[in-house]
C-alpha cells in the first residue's frame, strides 16, 4: 500500500514537471522542471529496488548533464521562445490523435500485460552484482562505449571550438 | 505492490511528453530536453522489465542509456553553440539553410 502511494505521488510530480516542460515558454524553466522529473524518476527506481541506478541518475542526469544545460542557457542568454505560427490541420488531427493512441496504449498495456505485482526490493540491485554484470558479461559493450565517450569529447571540442581558433592552428602548423 | 502495467504507462506518459515538446517547441536547447526526457521514459521501462524478470541486464541497460545521453548532450550541445554563433538565433524555424 505505501509502495502504491509512493508511486503515485511521484509519479504524478514526474507527469506535472514534463507537462510543465512544454507548457513554459523560457528554456531556464523547462531545464528546472526537467530536474523534477529526473529526481522523482530517481524515486522511482529506488521503489523498484535499483539503489544504484537511483543514485546514478541523480548524479549524472540530474547534476551533470543538468547542470551542462544550464550552464548552456546561461551562455547563450536566450531568452524566452518566440512564438511562430503554427499549422491548423496538424493541431486538429494531432491532438485528438495523440489521445486517442495514448489511451489505447494505455489499455493495452493495463489489460494485458496482467497483474503481475512487483514486490518491493525483489531484486537486489547492489553495486557489486551490477558491476560484476557489467565487467564480465557486458565488457565489450562497456569498451566500445568508452571509444564513444572519447569521440564525443573530441566532437564536442571542435565543435565548440571559434573557427578563427582552428584557422589560426592550421597556419602555425 | 504496483503492477508492472503501471511504470509502463508512466513511462509511456513521459515517452509522449517528449515527442510532444520535439514536435511543438520552437527553441532549440528546449528541444533537445525533450529527447532527455523520452530517453529518461525508456529508462524506467528497462528498470521496471528489470524488476520483473529479476535479471540485472536491465539496469546494465540504463547505465549505457546515460553514458549515450552524456555523449549526446555534450556534442549536441556544442552543435547548438555553433548554430548560435554562425546564426544568433536558437528558434529551429529560421535555422533552415544547410550553407550560409
Amino acid at each position: 500500500m505505501l509502495h502504491l502511494i509512493l508511486f503515485s505521488v511521484f509519479g504524478l510530480i514526474c507527469v506535472a514537471g514534463a507537462v510543465n516542460l512544454l507548457v513554459q515558454s523560457h528554456p531556464i524553466n523547462s531545464a528546472l522542471s526537467l530536474v523534477v522529473v529526473m529526481g522523482s524518476l530517481a524515486v522511482e527506481y529506488l521503489l523498484l529496488g535499483a539503489e544504484f541506478v537511483a543514485a546514478v541518475q541523480v548524479i549524472v542526469y540530474a547534476g551533470a548533464v543538468m547542470v551542462l544545460f544550464v550552464f548552456v542557457i546561461m551562455l547563450l542568454n536566450a531568452g524566452a521562445e518566440e512564438h511562430t505560427k503554427g499549422s491548423i490541420i496538424a493541431l486538429a488531427l494531432g491532438v485528438p490523435g495523440m489521445l486517442i493512441a495514448a489511451i489505447l496504449i494505455a489499455w493495452v498495456l493495463v489489460t494485458k500485460s496482467g497483474i503481475h505485482p512487483l514486490s518491493l526490493n525483489a531484486l537486489p540491485g547492489h553495486p557489486k552484482d551490477i558491476a560484476q554484470l557489467l565487467f564480465h558479461d557486458f565488457l565489450l559493450p562497456f569498451e566500445v562505449t568508452s571509444i564513444l565517450v572519447l569521440i564525443a569529447i573530441m566532437g564536442s571540442v571542435v565543435l565548440a571550438s571559434r573557427p578563427e581558433a582552428i584557422e589560426h592552428s592550421k597556419k602555425e602548423s | 505492490m504496483v503492477p508492472l502495467s503501471y511504470y509502463l504507462v508512466l513511462s509511456g506518459i513521459l515517452f509522449t511528453c517528449g515527442v510532444a515538446g520535439f514536435l511543438i517547441k520552437r527553441n532549440i536547447i528546449t528541444i533537445f530536453m525533450s529527447i532527455e526526457l523520452m530517453l529518461n521514459g525508456v529508462n524506467l521501462s528497462f528498470v521496471a522489465f528489470a524488476a520483473q524478470w529479476h535479471s540485472l541486464s536491465g539496469q546494465v541497460f540504463v547505465f549505457f542509456v546515460m553514458v549515450v545521453a552524456a555523449a549526446e548532450a555534450a556534442v549536441g550541445l556544442a552543435i547548438i553553440i555553433a548554430v548560435y554563433r554562425t546564426r544568433a538565433t536558437l528558434n529551429v524555424d529560421k535555422v533552415d539553410l544547410l550553407k550560409l
